[in-house]
C-alpha cells in the first residue's frame, strides 16, 4: 500500500515538473517600445492552416523590423490561441486591448469567430483586421466601421468560378458544400453569379455532408444519381481528400466539369499527392510555378526562412502583416480613429500586387489564382492559372450599399 | 377472525407470474384491526413478492388487493402510503447521505405536503415530531449520526420509526429482523408490537426467526412456492401436517430457527 | 434496384470502422463501467500509427500487417492509459474516470500534433484493391467488399473469445456482476487492463483500416465521438452484437439519408438514437440496468448543513472583495473574472443536477446555450431590450429542459445521459441548420447589453450580483425540503416512492430548474461577449461543465464552483504557452490522481486527516450498506 502511494506521487512529481518546464516557455519578453498588434487564431483547432499563416506574418515582421519597422519603433504581434471559440476569442481580445495595449487586433480563420470579433470590434471601437475569414457579412450586411477584410471573399472566389462555368457547354449542375455558413454562402454565391451569367443553368442536386464528417461513398452515389454536367465543390480539407478519392475510384468525375472552390490551395492539393484530381477548374496559390517578380521574392524568402514551401495562409499572413504596417505608417499613429481613417482607401504593395481597402465596403481588393489541377511529378498542382483582381469581381457600389446597412 | 367488514387488509385471489413461472398464486386473506399476522414460508416461497404487490412496487397477474374496503390493487407505492400503509424492507434502504434525523423529517415533509416547498431549511422542519419518533424507538442519542455509519440493527429501527411517521393503519414489515444478532431481534419486535398495540396498528410481517414469530404473532400464515398452504393460530399451524411436510422436506425450519443469515 | 444494392454496400463498408471503435467502446463500459472519452483518442491513434506504419511495410502483406501491428500498439497505449491514469482512480465515485479521460484526450491531442505535424495525412490505399467492380452496372470499390467481408469476422471473433474462452467468461460474468468477479477471486485490475487493451486495440484498428478511404487528421477524435456512443446506446450498452448492428443501422440509414434527405446528415443519428430509445429504453440488445448502479456508487455524500455564522461571514467578506474587485484597476481581471461567474454558474447549475439529484446530464449545454439563444433572438428579431430578454431567457431554456427532462426521466443512467446528449445536439443542430432564423454556424452578433450597463465595470456588478445570486439560490434549495427530496429520491428512490414521494416528479422540477439557472447563465455570457454561437450547445460545452462539476468534487455542496473557478483560472494562463493542451491535460490527470474525491473532497479529507480522524468516518460500513442496497434492489425486482 505505502509503496503504491510513492509511486502515485512519484508519477505527480514527475508530470507536475514537465507542466512547469511547458510553463517556463510561457510568455514571451517584448520590447518595451514596440507596436503591439493581437492576434487571435486557433492555433491548435486549425494548426494546418494557422502555421503558415503565422509564419507568413513572421517573414513580414522581420522584413518590415528590419527596415526600421513603423513610424520609428518596431512592430510585434501577440499570438493567442482561442481554441476555435467565438466566446473565447473575446475575452482574449479583451485582455489584449486592455491589459497588452495593442493598437489593433487581427486573426482568425473561421468565420465565426470573425463575426464574433468584428462585432466586438464596433462596440469597443477597436480595429479589427479579418485576415482569412470569407464569410461576405463580415463586410456586408454585419460589417461596420471598424472591421476591415483582406482576403477575397466567398463571393468573389465563387464568381470567379461562375465565370469560367460559364464557358463551358455544362446545364446540369450538382453542388457538394460543407453543412454551415461557409459552404451554403458559397453555393448561393456561385448560383447567383452562374445563372446571371446564364440563366438556362440548372441545379439537379445539392449534398451538404457535415464538415469533416463526409461519408464519401454516399456523396459520390448521391451526386452520380443526379446525373450531372458539372459539379460545384465545396468541401475541404479532409473532407474533399476523401471526396476526391471516392469520386474518382468510382468514376464520377470522368466526362464530368469539376468547379473547386479554393481546391487549388497548397493546404488541399499537397495531401493528395498523385491522386490530385486531373483538369479541375479551381482557386488557389501556385507559389511553384512563380518566375520573377513580387510572389517569386516572396516565396524564395518564405522558403529560405522556414524551409518549407508556402501556403495560401503564409500568404495571407505575410499581407496581413504588410497592411497593417502600411496603415499605421499612413496614419502616422495607432490611435483608433486615425487609423481607421489611414485603412480606407488603403493601398498596399504586396507580393500579388497592389491590393486597395475599398471605402465602401472595407474588403480588400485582394483577387486569386484560378487555373486546373494536374499531377506533375506526383504532386498535385496547377496550371494553366492567372491571376484575378479581386476588384472585377465585387458587385456595384449601389448594390454594396444596399448589403452593408452600416454605410446608410 | 372478524369479518370482513372490518378487515384493515383484504386480499384475494392474488397471483404473479414472471414468464410463465407462478411466484404466487391465488393468495386470500384478510388482516384485522391491531391484528399481528406473520407470513412465513421457506426461500424463495414469494413472500417479497407478495409484500411489494400488496404495496404496489408490483403490479399483480390478477387479484385484487383491498384498504379498509378500498381497492388499492396496482396503486403506486407513493398513493398506497398516502392512505395509511407503512413499508420496511428487507434491506433497508434508508437516506445514505442524510442524517437519522432527517430521514425521518424527510418522511415528515412528505406527510406534510411540504415537497416542493422552497422555504425554510429542511432541517428546521418537525425536528420535535421526528425527535418523538426517535425517542419512540430509542434513538434520540444518535439524532445527528450520519445515517451511512449506523449499525445495521440501528438502521431498521430507524426504518420502524420512518414507517409511523405518518401514523400508518397498517405496517407491512419484510423481514424487520433480518441480519440482527438474536437478542436484537427480540427487542425490536417487541417494540414493535408494544407500539403497533398502543397504536391499534396492524401488521404484516414476514420472518425467519420462528422465536419472533411465536413471541408475538397473533395468526400465522404459511407460503410454499406461491401458494398459501396454511392460515392459523400458531398453536393450528405447529400441528398442521401439510406444514410439517413442507419444512421437514427442505430442513426442519422449527427446529433449524433461523437459517437466513 | 443497382443503385440501391450499391448503397447499401456503402453503407455496409461505412459500418466497418464505425462497429471496430464502438465495439471497443462498449466493451470497455461493460466491464469497467468507465465511459471512455478518450477512446475518440485511440481511434486517431490508430490512423496516424497505421499510416507511419504503411509507410515502412511494403505491398500487400505489408499493409495488412500494419493494420494489425496498430491494432497491437494502440492496445498498449490503451494499456499505458489504464494503468498511469486509470487505475489509481477505480475507487473514486462512479464517472469520475471520465474526467481522466478527459486528460488524456488533451494530451493525445498535443503529442499527436508534435509527432504528426499539422497536416491532414492521406491514408495510403490498400494494395490490389484500389479498383471497382460493377455490380449490376455500379461500381462498388474493392475495398469497400474488403471491408464488408471483415466486419462480421472481426464480429466472429470477438464473439467466439467472449463465449468460447476463460477471458470471455471472466468478461460477461464482470459486465453482469463485477462484485461476483471480485469474489471468485479473479484478479480484477488485470481483468480490466486485458479489456483496456482489448478495446483500444479494436479502436485502434478502426483508425487504420479507414485509412485507404480516408487518412490521418488531428479533428478525428472529436469527430468519430458521438457516433460511437450513439453506436454504443441504439445496440445496447455492452452488446456486441448491439454494436453491430447499431453500426450497420446508422451507416445505411445515412447513406439513404445523403441521397435523399442531404440536409439530414446532420441530425439522422440522433434522431435514430431518441427513437430507439423511447421504444427500446436499454437499446436493442441491451439490458435493463441495475437501478443504484449509477447513482451513488462509492463513499455516499456526507450530510449537508446550512452554513454557520463563520461560514457566512467568509461568503459575505469574499462577496465584498468581488464587489472591490475593479478598485484594482485592472480591467481584464474584470472581464476575466465576469467569464468565471458566468461559467461558474453554469456548472453550479449542473452540479444541482448531478450532485444533489444523481442526475448526470451529458447535455447540460442545450440550456445554457438556450437561454443565450432565447436572448439573443429576441433581440435579433424583436429588437427586445436587454432587460426582458433577461427575464424570458431562463424562461425559454427552462421550457427546453422541462420538455428534454420530461423525455429523458423515463431511462435512468447512462441511457438517461446518453438521452439528454442526443436531445441536445438536436438542439444544437437546429440552431445550427435553420439559418434564417439562427443564424446558423455565423451566429447571432451585436447583442450588446442595455446603456447601463455598456461599461464593463457595471456589467461585472450585474455579474455578481445575478451570477452570485443564482449560485446562493442553488445552494439555498439544496437545504429546502425540495432540495432534501431531490437527495431522497437519488438516495434510495424505492424508499422515496414508499413514502409518498412522486421521485419523477421531483427530479422533473430539478431538471427543469437547473436547466432555467444554465438559461441565466447563458443570457449573462451573451450580453458580455454581444455574439452567440451554435458551439455554445455543443456537446464540448455539456463535457467542459461535467469536468469541472467532476474534479471539483461531485458529492460537496461548493464542487461546481470550486472546480469551474479553478479549471477557467488555470486555463486563462495555460492557453498562452503553445502546448497548452498537453499541460492542461496532464495537469487534469494529477488533479484526478491525487483528488479523487474531487478538490473540495479531497482537500476536506486532507484536513480532516490533518486535524485527526473525524467524528464520523464511513469508509468502513458503507461497502457493507450498499452491497446489500443493491441485492437489495435486484431481490425486490423478483
Amino acid at each position: 500500500m505505502m509503496k503504491r502511494k510513492n509511486t502515485r506521487v512519484a508519477l505527480a512529481a514527475a508530470v507536475g515538473l514537465t507542466v512547469t518546464a511547458l510553463l517556463g516557455t510561457a510568455g514571451s519578453a517584448l520590447a518595451a517600445d514596440a507596436i503591439k498588434i493581437g492576434e487571435i487564431n486557433h492555433y491548435k483547432r486549425m494548426a494546418a492552416f494557422a502555421e503558415p499563416y503565422k509564419n507568413g506574418i513572421e517573414l513580414a515582421l522581420s522584413e518590415i523590423n528590419e527596415a526600421g519597422g513603423v513610424i520609428g519603433q518596431p512592430l510585434e504581434f501577440i499570438y493567442r490561441d482561442d481554441q476555435g471559440k467565438p466566446g473565447e476569442a473575446i475575452k482574449i481580445a479583451e485582455e489584449l486591448v486592455n491589459r497588452e495595449g495593442v493598437a489593433m487586433i487581427t486573426g482568425s480563420i473561421l468565420s465565426n469567430v470573425g463575426l464574433a470579433l468584428s462585432s466586438f470590434a464596433a462596440e469597443k471601437k477597436v480595429i479589427y483586421l479579418a485576415a482569412e475569414p470569407l464569410a461576405d457579412g463580415l463586410v456586408w450586411e454585419k460589417g461596420n466601421d471598424y472591421t476591415f477584410r483582406l482576403r477575397s471573399s466567398t463571393y468573389m472566389q465563387a464568381s470567379m468560378l461562375a465565370e469560367e462555368a460559364a464557358k463551358s457547354d455544362a446545364v446540369r449542375y450538382a453542388t457538394i458544400a460543407p453543412n454551415y455558413a461557409y459552404g451554403k454562402d458559397a453555393v448561393a454565391a456561385f448560383k447567383k453569379a452562374l445563372l446571371a451569367l446564364k440563366p438556362d443553368v440548372e441545379f439537379v442536386t445539392e449534398q451538404w455532408p457535415g464538415v469533416f464528417k463526409i461519408d464519401a461513398g454516399a456523396e459520390v452515389q448521391a451526386l452520380e444519381r443526379a446525373k450531372p454536367d458539372a459539379i460545384y465543390n465545396v468541401t475541404f480539407g479532409s473532407d474533399v481528400a476523401k471526396f476526391v478519392r471516392e469520386g474518382t475510384t468510382r468514376g464520377l468525375f470522368d466526362g464530368r466539369e469539376v468547379y473547386g472552390l479554393l481546391t487549388g490551395e497548397p493546404e488541399y492539393l499537397e495531401p493528395l499527392a498523385d491522386e490530385a484530381p486531373e483538369g479541375w477548374t479551381v482557386t488557389g496559390f501556385p507559389w511553384y510555378d512563380f518566375e520573377e517578380g513580387a510572389n517569386k521574392t516572396f516565396v524564395d524568402a518564405y522558403q529560405a526562412k522556414f524551409e518549407e514551401s508556402p501556403k495560401l495562409g503564409s500568404l495571407v499572413g505575410y499581407m496581413t502583416a504588410q497592411s497593417i504596417a502600411a496603415a499605421i505608417s499612413r496614419a502616422e499613429s495607432v490611435d483608433t480613429e486615425k487609423l481607421r481613417q489611414a485603412f480606407l482607401g488603403l493601398e498596399v504593395d504586396t507580393p500579388v500586387g497592389r491590393i486597395t481597402y475599398r471605402e465602401q465596403d472595407h474588403q480588400s481588393t485582394m483577387g486569386a489564382f484560378v487555373g486546373k489541377t494536374t499531377v506533375r511529378d506526383g504532386e498535385g498542382v496547377m496550371v494553366d492559372w492567372s491571376y484575378r483582381d479581386g476588384a472585377n469581381y465585387l458587385p456595384s457600389d449601389e448594390e454594396v450599399a444596399r448589403l452593408r446597412p452600416a454605410s446608410q | 377472525m372478524n369479518s370482513a367488514e372490518s378487515a384493515v387488509l383484504k386480499v384475494e385471489g392474488l397471483s404473479k407470474s414472471f414468464g410463465g413461472i407462478h411466484a404466487v398464486s391465488d393468495v386470500n386473506f384478510e388482516l384485522a384491526r391491531g391484528e399481528l399476522l406473520a407470513l412465513i414460508g421457506p426461500n424463495g416461497a414469494g413472500k417479497t413478492t407478495c409484500f411489494n404487490m400488496l404495496m404496489g412496487q408490483l403490479r399483480p397477474s390478477s387479484g385484487n388487493v383491498y384498504l379498509n374496503g378500498e381497492k388499492i390493487t396496482g396503486q403506486k407505492p407513493r398513493r398506497i402510503w398516502r392512505k395509511g400503509v407503512g413499508r420496511t424492507f428487507q434491506i433497508t434502504g434508508t437516506y445514505q447521505s442524510m442524517t437519522v434525523i432527517e430521514n425521518i423529517q424527510m418522511a415528515l415533509i412528505s406527510h406534510h405536503r411540504r415537497l416542493f416547498s422552497l422555504r425554510p431549511y429542511a432541517t428546521r422542519l418537525y425536528r420535535e415530531e421526528a425527535m418523538q419518533l426517535l425517542e419512540l424507538v430509542g434513538m434520540s442519542e444518535q439524532a445527528e449520526r450520519a445515517c451511512a455509519i449506523l449499525a445495521y440493527g440501528d438502521l431498521k429501527r430507524l426504518e420502524l420509526a420512518i414507517a409511523l411517521c405518518h401514523e400508518p393503519t397498517l405496517l407491512l414489515m419484510d423481514e424487520p429482523t433480518a441480519g440482527m444478532a438474536p437478542s436484537e431481534r427480540i427487542a425490536l419486535m417487541q417494540l414493535t408490537a408494544d407500539i403497533v398495540q398502543e397504536r391499534n396498528i396492524s401488521v404484516l410481517f414476514t420472518e425467519h426467526d420462528m422465536d419472533v414469530v411465536f413471541a408475538h404473532a397473533h395468526r400465522l400464515m404459511v407460503l410454499n412456492r406461491g401458494e398459501l398452504i396454511a392460515n392459523g393460530t400458531v398453536e393450528e399451524i405447529r400441528n398442521d401436517a401439510v406444514v410439517q411436510e413442507v419444512y421437514l422436506g427442505g430442513g426442519s425450519l422449527f427446529a433449524a430457527g433461523d437459517t437466513h443469515a | 434496384m443497382g443503385l440501391f444494392i450499391a448503397q447499401l454496400l456503402t453503407g455496409l463498408a461505412n459500418a466497418a470502422t464505425l462497429f471496430l471503435v464502438a465495439s471497443g467502446l462498449s466493451l470497455i463500459f461493460g466491464v469497467t463501467r468507465i465511459v471512455n472519452f478518450a477512446h475518440g483518442s485511440f481511434y486517431m491513434l490508430g490512423a496516424f500509427v497505421g499510416y507511419s506504419l504503411m509507410q515502412v511495410l511494403p505491398g500487400a502483406i505489408g499493409f495488412w500487417a500494419s493494420v494489425l501491428l496498430t491494432g497491437l500498439v494502440v492496445g498498449l497505449i490503451g494499456v499505458i492509459v489504464e494503468v498511469l491514469v486509470l487505475r489509481p482512480v477505480y475507487k473514486a465515485p462512479e464517472l469520475f474516470q471520465l474526467v481522466a479521460t478527459f486528460g488524456v484526450i488533451l494530451v493525445i491531442q498535443d503529442l499527436a500534433l508534435m509527432i504528426w505535424g499539422a497536416e491532414d495525412l492521406l491514408g495510403p490505399r490498400a494494395p490490389g484493391l484500389k479498383g471497382v467492380v460493377r455490380i449490376m452496372d455500379e461500381p462498388v470499390p474493392l475495398y469497400d467488399l474488403a471491408l464488408i467481408a471483415i466486419t462480421p469476422f472481426v464480429l466472429f471473433a470477438l464473439w467466439y473469445l467472449i463465449s468460447r474462452t476463460r477471458i470471455g467468461v471472466l468478461v460477461r460474468a464482470a459486465t453482469q456482476d463485477r462484485e461476483m468477479v471480485a469474489a471468485l477471486g479473479v484478479n480484477q485490475s488485470w481483468l480490466f487492463t486485458g479489456v483496456f487493451f482489448l478495446g483500444a486495440g479494436l479502436a485502434g484498428l478502426g483508425g487504420a483500416i479507414q485509412l485507404p478511404k480516408g487518412g490521418a487528421d488531428l479533428l478525428m477524435d472529436f469527430n468519430i465521438l458521438a457516433a460511437i456512443f450513439v453506436v454504443v446506446v441504439i445496440g445496447g450498452m455492452g452488446s456486441l452484437p448491439g454494436a453491430y448492428i447499431a453500426a450497420v443501422l446508422i451507416s445505411v440509414l445515412n447513406v439513404f439519408g445523403v441521397s435523399y434527405l442531404p440536409q439530414s446528415t446532420l441530425v439522422l443519428m440522433y434522431i435514430v438514437m431518441a427513437i430507439v430509445l423511447t421504444v427500446r429504453p436499454y437499446g436493442l440488445l441491451g439490458r435493463e440496468e441495475v437501478v443504484g448502479e449509477h447513482g451513488q456508487v462509492g463513499e455516499p455524500e456526507r450530510p449537508i448543513k446550512p452554513a454557520g455564522t463563520k461560514a457566512r461571514v467568509m461568503v459575505a467578506v469574499m462577496l465584498m472583495a468581488l464587489l472591490a474587485l475593479p478598485l484594482a484597476d485592472s480591467h481584464f481581471l474584470v472581464i476575466l473574472t465576469t467569464d468565471i461567474i458566468i461559467f461558474c454558474l453554469f456548472a453550479a447549475s449542473l452540479h444541482f443536477l448531478l450532485g444533489l439529484g444523481g442526475l448526470v446530464s451529458f447535455g447540460h449545454a442545450a440550456y445554457f446555450g438556450g437561454g443565450a439563444y432565447a436572448a439573443g433572438l429576441l433581440v435579433v428579431h424583436v429588437n427586445a431590450p436587454m432587460e426582458l430578454a433577461f427575464v424570458l431567457a431562463p424562461l425559454g431554456a427552462g421550457l427546453a429542459a422541462f420538455i428534454i427532462g420530461w423525455l429523458c426521466l423515463r431511462l435512468t443512467g447512462v441511457y438517461f445521459a446518453m438521452l439528454t446528449l442526443a436531445l441536445a445536439q438536436l438542439l444544437w443542430s437546429l440552431v445550427f441548420q435553420w439559418d434564417e432564423f439562427t443564424g446558423g454556424d455565423d451566429g447571432l452578433v451585436d447583442i450588446w447589453p442595455a446603456a447601463w450597463l455598456s461599461e464593463a465595470n457595471s456589467y461585472f456588478y450585474f455579474t455578481v450580483i445575478v451570477g452570485v445570486g443564482g449560485i446562493l439560490l442553488l445552494r439555498h434549495v439544496a437545504h429546502s425540503p425540495f432540495g432534501y427530496a431531490l437527495r431522497a429520491s437519488r438516495d434510495s428512490q424505492r424508499q422515496a416512492e414508499a413514502t409518498g414521494i412522486n421521485t419523477k416528479r421531483i427530479q422533473w422540477m430539478a431538471f427543469t430548474m437547473a436547466g432555467a439557472l444554465a438559461g441565466v447563465a447563458g443570457a449573462l455570457f451573451v450580453f458580455s461577449k454581444g455574439s452567440v454561437f451554435p458551439n455554445e450547445l455543443e456537446i464540448t460545452k455539456s463535457f467542459d461543465g461535467l469536468i469541472v462539476v467532476f474534479l471539483g468534487g461531485v458529492k460537496t455542496l461548493s464542487g461546481g464552483v470550486v472546480g469551474a473557478a479553478s479549471l477557467e483560472l488555470v486555463k486563462d494562463y495555460l492557453t498562452r504557452i503553445e502546448y497548452w493542451r498537453l499541460a492542461l491535460g496532464l495537469l487534469i490527470i494529477v488533479v484526478v490522481v491525487l483528488a479523487p474525491n474531487g478538490i473540495v473532497g479531497s482537500l476536506r479529507k486532507a484536513w480532516e486527516r490533518l486535524r485527526g480522524t473525524p467524528a464520523d468516518e464511513p469508509s468502513t460500513t458503507a461497502p457493507v450498506a450498499l452491497t446489500s442496497a443493491s441485492a437489495g434492489t435486484q431481490e425486490s425486482e423478483r
